[in-house]
């Protein structure tokens, strides 16, 4: 009863999206209030059908009702609670279904939260979003129906798959799915203005706080997926460049991207017709991260079903989405009209400098991705784009855009003198480059490339600091006094630009001096990596809720001091047989320790990984400070203060639904 | 209209037409340089009897898969159960390549896992297994009467792979 019963919610969420999508947009154009006012109520109807069809099939998972295929396929009797709810997204009808929840999400917040809008674009923004979820749940329910009945009913499922099996699984789906459809909303702001042909610094400020939160959700998916494969795919590496991968960071770079260039639309009123572009492309490279990972055109390690119907209907989506938006584009961008004039040496041109070079980084990573599909397309071979390629192109596109995160900030709108940038940045300059000279004598060995990958972070770091003296400079109570007074914004900026030079560091830190020993060890056999020695104790069989493991035990002392015991297993799951690694990290700040077994020899020996990881960390807290700073900038008072404000004005305005 | 912002849509218009043509293709497929080519010759020592030796010219007149395979190689065990039964039905002879393995270990494999082989010859070296073009274990081909080369599988074997092409073109070639 509860599969059917999410079905046919479904089914009626289908419905309120067409609706949503047809009659709120055509009172836009035809002034009609009534058609306009119903935009709120059925963005909140479609939230509610979707959300109680996501907890039916949840439902479905908790009872552990094997008579529906996808819990059959994706589950088993003994998988603990907390994966039979994670195990809901596992798989590629329930991950759709997670998909439009966030969609149904972000429309009913953004009806929610849109009171100091005027109504004619609430319609317009609100309509947008519901042709895109139309296109969605028609997805699910033709070709990809998650409540599909099994008959006769399994005795028991499948299990799911080990490998999702794991706390980084169960969070960074939603996450990451939060941050994709996120850019739906910037994007709908972004056609909604098209429509409406008002494109203008309130256009850009209204945008600006979805984009950001999207942007923060996108950053900490991205985080919790690459520890996952840290962790989890037992070999240490941290990012693949893997088709799936890269679909998720395409969008991410183009996001950050547009949240510059929203920054000058809002604070000068140009780039009006970019910043519209780059709404539409963070959106459409979303659309098309799902569609590479979920038609399965691109080989990849996250091996999912295919089936070409699928492939053909999000195509088909595809282009009427990002085709339309395109055509509208053109067609509307002339009347946006330009902006505000600028120098040559100005924050406009080093925000715009710094778009280019987001752009072409997300535009190699495109190619990079696609180019074995094109290839084959035309018949010229097969071929496969790995690791070489993208650090080759990313280093060199990476490195102008580290410069000008120090330069940027400094720079004044309009025009900047180059003496006094020179003036107020020739320290932070010396200080980096000293550092980055003398610190890898230090870590050890001085190699070229650590000491370049410090220079940019230290950059980063000193030119910060400057910025925070130069603001506090020169007013009365001091550079600390002055600080404090700066609005969220400013340190939400300060902190994410600070997260790209931690995870610099990261990055730097594990490509110089990573150390990977993969050994035969025998019980009492020793190993010494930088200063740790691992004394293998041997195994011990134990027992988990659905799987059985072999579990080494490694004792860990640090120059001859007892340090700690790592325990890595091997593990066996009953249901589908499969074995799966799991890693012992002990993780320190300068650095993690990481064991993992890998096959058993012959007698008592393994084949054992031992890695020294130096500063691996850092790698994620670059991109955890990142998220936070964007949510310190959504923090900021203005954007409270403004919709507090125009509820002032506007008492009682369009609010039905709420 | 200016003609600029058009661009972007013809980029995308491209990109859609090669999505496009994508969705027809496995990506998993490789294909093989040898295909269609006479299978390169050796002459091996014989893994049970290392006395004897065995060579493509002696298989001549008849359809015959090689595989090949190793006991360090973990696929090799997913694809085993699957030719054991096909070697069990004598549909057509196996000849196994015991790829870059000790020969003992080997034995030892065959013993516990079966032996669905006509006969397996020792490539101790990978030399043979350099001119056949094999990267990967386990790898399969189909040679048909005239000693050419005319199907490869990469990877393990699959129920799918055997039924819908490895068995078809086994019992078409047998025919001709």
């Amino acid at each position: 009863m509860i599969p059917e019963l999410g079905q046919f919610s479904l089914i009626l969420a289908l419905l309120l999206a067409a609706l949503l999508g047809i009659l709120p947009l055509a009172g836009a154009q035809r002034r009609v209030g009534a058609w306009m006012a119903l935009a709120r109520p059925l963005a909140a109807g479609q939230f509610v059908f979707i959300a109680f069809a996501f907890g039916c099939l949840t439902a479905s998972f908790v009872a552990n009702d094997f008579s529906v295929l996808n819990v059959a396929t994706n589950s088993n009797s003994q998988l603990p609670l907390h994966y039979r709810i994670a195990a809901t997204w596992g798989s590629h009808e329930g991950s759709m279904l997670l998909w439009l929840l966030m969609l149904g999400s972000w429309t009913a917040a953004v009806a929610a939260r849109s009171r100091h809008l005027p109504d004619e674009m609430v319609a317009r923004v609100l309509g947008v979003m519901g042709l895109v979820a139309f296109g969605f749940l028609l997805f699910v329910l033709l070709t990809s129906n998650p409540f599909e009945r099994l008959f006769p009913p399994a005795a028991d499922g499948r299990d799911l798959n080990p490998l999702l099996q794991d706390p980084g699984m169960v969070f960074h789906p939603p996450l990451l799915y939060m941050g994709y459809v996120g850019f739906s909303v910037a994007f709908a702001f972004a056609i909604a203005a098209l429509i409406g042909g008002r494109l203008d610094a309130t256009w850009a400020r209204w945008s600006r706080p979805w984009t950001t939160l999207a942007w923060s959700f996108l950053s900490c998916g991205i985080m919790l997926g690459s520890g996952w494969a840290y962790y989890v795919l037992g070999w240490g590496g941290w990012w693949f460049w893997d088709p799936v991968e890269n679909a998720s960071f395409m969008p991410w770079l183009v996001g950050t991207a547009l949240i510059h260039s929203l920054a000058v639309t809002e604070k000068r009123g140009t780039f009006k017709a970019w910043t519209v572009l780059l709404a539409i492309c963070a959106f459409s490279l979303s659309l098309l991260g799902t569609f590479l990972v979920r038609s399965g055109v691109l080989t990849s390690v996250h091996a999912f079903a295919t089936d070409p119907r699928r492939g053909v209907f999000i195509l088909a989506f595809l282009a009427l989405v990002i085709g339309g938006s395109l055509v509208l584009f053109a067609l509307r961008a002339p009347k946006v009209g330009g902006g505000g004039r600028f120098d040559t040496i100005s924050r406009e041109t080093m925000l715009l400098a710094n778009n280019v070079l987001l752009i072409a980084a997300a535009g190699s990573v495109l190619l990079g991705t696609l180019y074995p599909l094109f290839l084959d397309a035309l018949d010229l071979g097969k071929i496969s784009v790995g690791p070489p390629y993208f650090d080759t192109v990313f280093v060199p596109l990476m490195t102008p855009l580290v410069f000008l995160m120090g330069v940027g900030p400094l720079a004044r709108w309009k025009r900047s003198p180059l003496p006094e940038l020179w003036q107020q940045l020739r320290w932070a300059l010396a200080v980096s480059v000293v550092t980055a000279l003398v610190l890898p004598f230090i870590a050890g060995t001085w190699k070229p490339r650590v000491s370049f990958g410090l220079l940019l972070a230290f950059w980063i770091v000193a030119s910060t600091v400057v910025n925070l003296l130069e603001r506090g400079r020169g007013v009365r109570g001091g550079v600390l006094v002055q600080l404090t007074r700066q609005p969220r914004s400013y340190w939400g900026m300060i902190v994410a630009h600070l997260g790209i030079a931690v995870f610099i560091v990261g990055v730097t830190m594990v490509k110089g001096y990573e150390i990977e020993r993969d050994v035969r060890m025998a019980v009492g056999d020793t190993i010494t990596v930088n200063g740790f020695t691992l004394r293998f104790d041997g195994t011990t069989d134990v027992r988990g809720p659905n799987y059985r493991a072999m579990r080494g035990s490694f004792d860990v002392s640090r120059n001859g001091a007892p340090f700690t015991t790592l325990h890595p297993e091997k593990r066996l799951y009953n249901a589908g047989g499969q074995s799966m690694t799991d890693a012992a990290i002990r993780k320190m700040l300068t650095g993690d320790l990481y064991v993992s077994l890998g096959e058993p020899v012959e007698g008592d020996a393994w084949s054992v990984r031992v890695y020294h990881k130096p500063f691996v960390t850092w790698i994620w807290a670059g991109f955890l400070l990142m998220a936070i700073g964007g949510l310190l900038a959504l923090s900021d008072r203005r954007y409270r203060v403004a919709s507090r404000r125009d509820e002032a004005v506007l008492p009682g305005g369009a609010t039905a639904g709420n | 209209m200016a003609k600029k912002l058009l661009i972007p849509l013809v980029v995308f218009v491209a990109l859609v037409g090669f999505l496009f043509a994508g969705l027809f293709r496995d990506p998993r497929e490789v294909p093989s340089p040898l295909i269609g080519k006479p299978a390169p010759a050796f002459t091996l020592a014989q893994l049970h009897d290392p006395a004897k030796t065995l060579g493509p010219t002696d298989l001549k007149g008849q359809v015959w898969l090689l595989n090949v395979w190793a006991s360090w190689c973990v696929s090799c065990r997913d694809e085993h159960p699957l030719l054991v039964e096909l070697g069990r039905a004598k549909i057509v002879p196996i000849v196994g390549l015991n790829y870059k393995d000790e020969p003992a270990a080997g034995l030892k494999w065959l013993a516990q896992n079966g032996d669905p082989y006509s006969v397996s010859v020792v490539d101790r070296d990978g030399r043979v297994g350099i001119d056949w073009g094999v990267y990967g274990v386990p790898e399969t081909f189909i040679v048909d009467k005239a000693g050419a080369i005319r199907y490869k599988q990469i990877g393990p074997i699959t129920v799918e792979a055997l039924q819908t092409k490895i068995l078809p073109l086994v019992r078409e070639l047998q025919k001709s």
